[in-house]
């Protein structure tokens, strides 16, 4: 179908475009609310079944980082909108300032994302053969509180005296988080790909109060990420944080 | 095209279409037309009907002595899940709805394309890239976990190529997603002035709750096979109970996509039926809206329904019966449509086109199929057949008696719109007749085999059941023929068939007012629906008219 200036030749209307393409990207959100529903299931069973196991692992995330990442996430949220508004009414340069502005957010979000898988691989943490729960609190890294390694070691040999299995149940969680995370961050990477054609596309002028429909349809995208992630943020690092 | 002089003095300029738009492998490869798109999924699909077809056959010569005439145990296992592999993910799910609905859905609701013609352009190369996958496990030691990939035999023990499969159906699962969502958005916001949701097609109707499965229940297979990829690639324990996992939740998570996929595959079926019914009874349909709502309900209680595949598992009775409850409820929206069609046809003014054959073959298949779900969806009697051929012929009598029957049967109703071309009639009259005849013989000893005891997925059987299976064996071969001739006649009609004309048959639906083939834009201009669906008397624009008498369906060998 060729297309006559923003309309492609299957519309009638610039409007019937705008609202095909939203409704698309709504009903994509759907298929990606199910497609994570999936994990979220997966780590529900596991989680009631393996308690003890799922409180430990979330207790060794950094919960300064994992606060700040949100608020990192939130603040994109915003840039996004404010991108999506400035399309609204006109407002060309604005586009840019705020795509680019959610991009750097972004960029920060995985950034810090890889400062924490860093330290899990460390920590041996990773599911696999050199996997073991009692490795960081028996071997302290540079920068490590004391006293809060002395409570994670406390907590690490009362679960073991428990369940002899802790370290296998222990890998379902990080295999859980590394999954549920992982798949997190592709979408963040695919979202800031797409980032990146809009704020070419704002350079050349692209977007109108009249045509404005990617840069709406990405800002969908964009938040359903981030909403993910405000489900995720407490499931793995806040369940065991009351004591 | 009108200004350019004729080149050839004394011959007709064929008038352009979709067809003779533009010539070249690219102008295929690269097209963003539905129509083209369709063609290519025709092409794909067929391609693994065959290597599916191909391990069918092997699986019945091997069957034809109790200890097993051809192949080694392991190689039966591989035979029986490569089978499964190719024809539900590669033929079946993409069958109607990609070939079919891609070419039918713009021209019946009267747009220019699907709402996303590039994204549906990428769902053919999703299936091709997932497809090439696919082919790479079974030619590189094959798969042999069963189709259903049940952990943690496909996670951990299978020493065969489990890993391309899984991430092959995961891309695949992809292309069925984005074709959903393009239908469901189509259906939405591309239809034509005047046709409002009441005056769809049924077939349009089917497509529409087929989409909801695809955008809904997809996604939920594509998780899970990835869980078991990266479970066998990295050694997790997902659903590994040896390291904590579950494998119990594996089956519910397969099921609740593979359960409604059953109904991904019948319900365009459905609409096919639907469409064939009125146009050879020449009667308007009977009970529009309870056909229309029934799709949906299949859609939405399909999805209530799949532990009925974990009877025996050992979950709780209490879900047990709820399941069982739930399946039986899906048997009301199914009965449904077959009185609806049966209604359709009486005091009918019917003609026996091989389209008709093909459709009352389904209306009886499909009632044979769904009556021995129900015995499968009862508690105490599923655990006397469940995992035996009574279970195989079920489900062969819905996806082959079902499915297939209506794909092969659509594929002759718009094959005359799709080429241009009308097909010999009496040649597809036998072939319609040899398919029944051939399916019965193939799949109805199994419900006896299976009642009497002989397990599904075994490569030996005791003496006792051999007659059976040899008939069985024997019926494939006229099934076989009853492929093959379709498919030679329809590909020698491309060339050879009589012009079709806009409305050889005719039919009342908004496809068969434009050319056969129709343009690339579909419709010269945007036409305007000021009539409603299925109606043979008040349609003076295709010469009906109530007491007229009734034009008869055009035929390639009159």
């Amino acid at each position: 179908m060729h297309r006559t200036g923003d309309l492609y030749g299957q519309f009638q209307t610039l409007e019937q475009q705008k609202e095909t393409a939203a409704l698309g990207m709504w009903i994509f959100l759907v298929t990606e609310v199910l497609f994570f529903g999936g994990l979220f299931l997966t780590y529900t069973i596991n989680r009631s079944a393996y308690s003890t196991a799922f409180g430990i692992g979330s207790n060794t995330l950094d919960i300064k980082l994992g606060a700040g990442n949100t608020v990192v996430l939130i603040m994109s949220s915003l840039t996004m909108a404010m991108a999506v508004w400035s399309a609204q009414v006109g407002k060309k340069k604005l586009v840019g300032v705020f795509l680019i502005a959610t991009l750097g957010l972004g960029t920060v979000f995985l950034g810090v994302k890889g400062v924490e898988y860093k330290q899990k691989f460390d920590h041996h943490l990773i599911p696999g053969r050199n996997f073991d729960m009692k490795y960081h609190p028996t071997h302290p890294m540079p920068g490590d509180d004391p006293k809060e390694l002395a409570l994670e070691k406390k907590e690490v040999e009362e679960a073991f005296a428990h369940d002899p299995d802790i370290n296998a149940h222990g890998q379902l969680y990080f295999s859980l988080y590394f999954g549920m995370t992982g798949l997190h961050a592709l979408h963040m990477i695919i979202g800031a790909g797409l980032l990146v054609w809009l704020i070419k596309g704002s350079f050349a002028g692209r977007f109108t109060p009249q045509y404005n429909t990617p840069v709406e349809v990405v800002g969908l995208y964009w938040h359903f990420v981030d909403i993910v992630w405000i489900f995720l943020f407490p499931l793995l690092y806040l369940i065991d944080r009351h004591r | 095209m009108s200004d350019t002089p004729n080149p050839l003095p004394g011959r007709q300029m064929p008038h352009e279409d979709y067809l003779n738009a533009s010539y070249g492998i690219r102008s295929w490869l690269l097209t963003t037309d539905h129509k083209r798109i369709a063609l290519l999924y025709l092409g794909s699909v067929t391609f693994f009907f065959f290597i599916g077809g191909i391990f069918a056959t092997l699986i019945r010569i091997h069957l034809l002595t109790p200890s097993g005439a051809l192949v080694t145990p392991e190689t039966y296992n591989k035979l029986f899940t490569m089978h499964g592999v190719a024809m539900i993910f590669f033929f079946l799910i993409p069958s109607i709805p990609a070939v079919l609905g891609n070419f039918l859905l713009p021209l019946m609701i009267g747009a220019k394309d699907l709402a996303f013609p590039r994204i549906n352009l990428l769902s053919w190369y999703l299936y091709i890239i997932g497809g090439c996958f696919a082919l790479y496990s079974f030619s590189t030691g094959g798969l042999d976990t069963g189709w259903t990939f049940y952990t943690p035999l496909s996670s951990v023990y299978s020493n065969s190529a489990v890993t391309p499969a899984v991430i092959g159906i995961f891309i695949n699962g992809f292309s069925s997603i984005l074709t959903g969502l393009n239908f469901i958005v189509t259906i939405h916001t591309m239809r034509a002035p005047g046709m409002t949701w009441f005056r769809l097609p049924l077939f349009a109707w089917a497509q529409y709750a087929t989409s909801i499965i695809f955008i809904l229940g997809t996604p939920v297979i594509a998780i899970t096979l990835l869980l078991v990829g990266l479970e066998r690639m990295f050694h997790l324990g997902f659903f590994n109970p040896a390291m904590g996992g579950d494998p119990i939740l594996f089956q519910h998570l397969f099921w609740f996509y593979s359960h409604p996929a059953v109904y991904i595959m019948v319900l365009p079926a459905m609409g096919v039926i639907s469409e064939i019914i009125p146009t050879f009874a020449r009667r308007s349909i009977f009970g529009y809206s309870f056909i229309a709502g029934s799709s949906i309900a299949i859609a939405v209680i399909g999805f209530l329904v799949w532990a009925h595949h974990m009877f025996v598992t050992g979950e709780s009775t209490y879900a047990a019966l709820t399941f069982s409850f739930l399946s039986y409820l899906v048997a009301i929206p199914s009965a449904v449509k077959v009185f609806n069609w049966t209604s359709t046809l009486y005091k009918g003014s019917i003609s026996w086109d091989a389209p008709m054959l093909y459709a009352l073959g389904f209306i009886g298949l499909f009632t044979i199929g769904g009556l021995t779900g129900l015995f499968l969806a009862c508690l105490g009697l599923d655990i006397h057949i469940h995992d035996t051929y009574f279970v195989v012929a079920h489900f062969h009598y819905i996806m082959v008696g079902g499915a297939v029957m209506g794909y092969v049967g659509g594929l002759h109703y718009w094959w005359p719109k799709i080429t241009g071309k009308l097909y010999p009639e009496a040649l597809s009259r036998i072939a319609a007749i040899t398919l029944f005849v051939g399916f019965n013989l193939t799949f109805f000893p199994q419900f006896i085999l299976g009642y009497l005891g002989m397990p599904r997925r075994y490569h030996s059987y005791p003496p006792e059941f051999q007659v059976l299976n040899v008939l069985s064996t024997a019926g494939a071969s006229i099934l076989a023929l009853g492929y093959l001739l379709p498919m030679a006649y329809l590909t020698w009609s491309m060339r050879y068939g009589k012009v079709a004309g806009q409305n050889p048959w005719p039919a009342t639906g908004l496809e068969w007012k434009t050319d056969s083939p129709p343009p690339t834009e579909n419709f010269h201009v945007t036409p305007e629906v000021t009539w409603e669906p299925y109606d043979f008397k008040n349609r003076p624009d295709l010469g009906l008219a109530a007491g007229a008498p009734l034009p008869a369906p055009a035929h390639g060998d009159d």
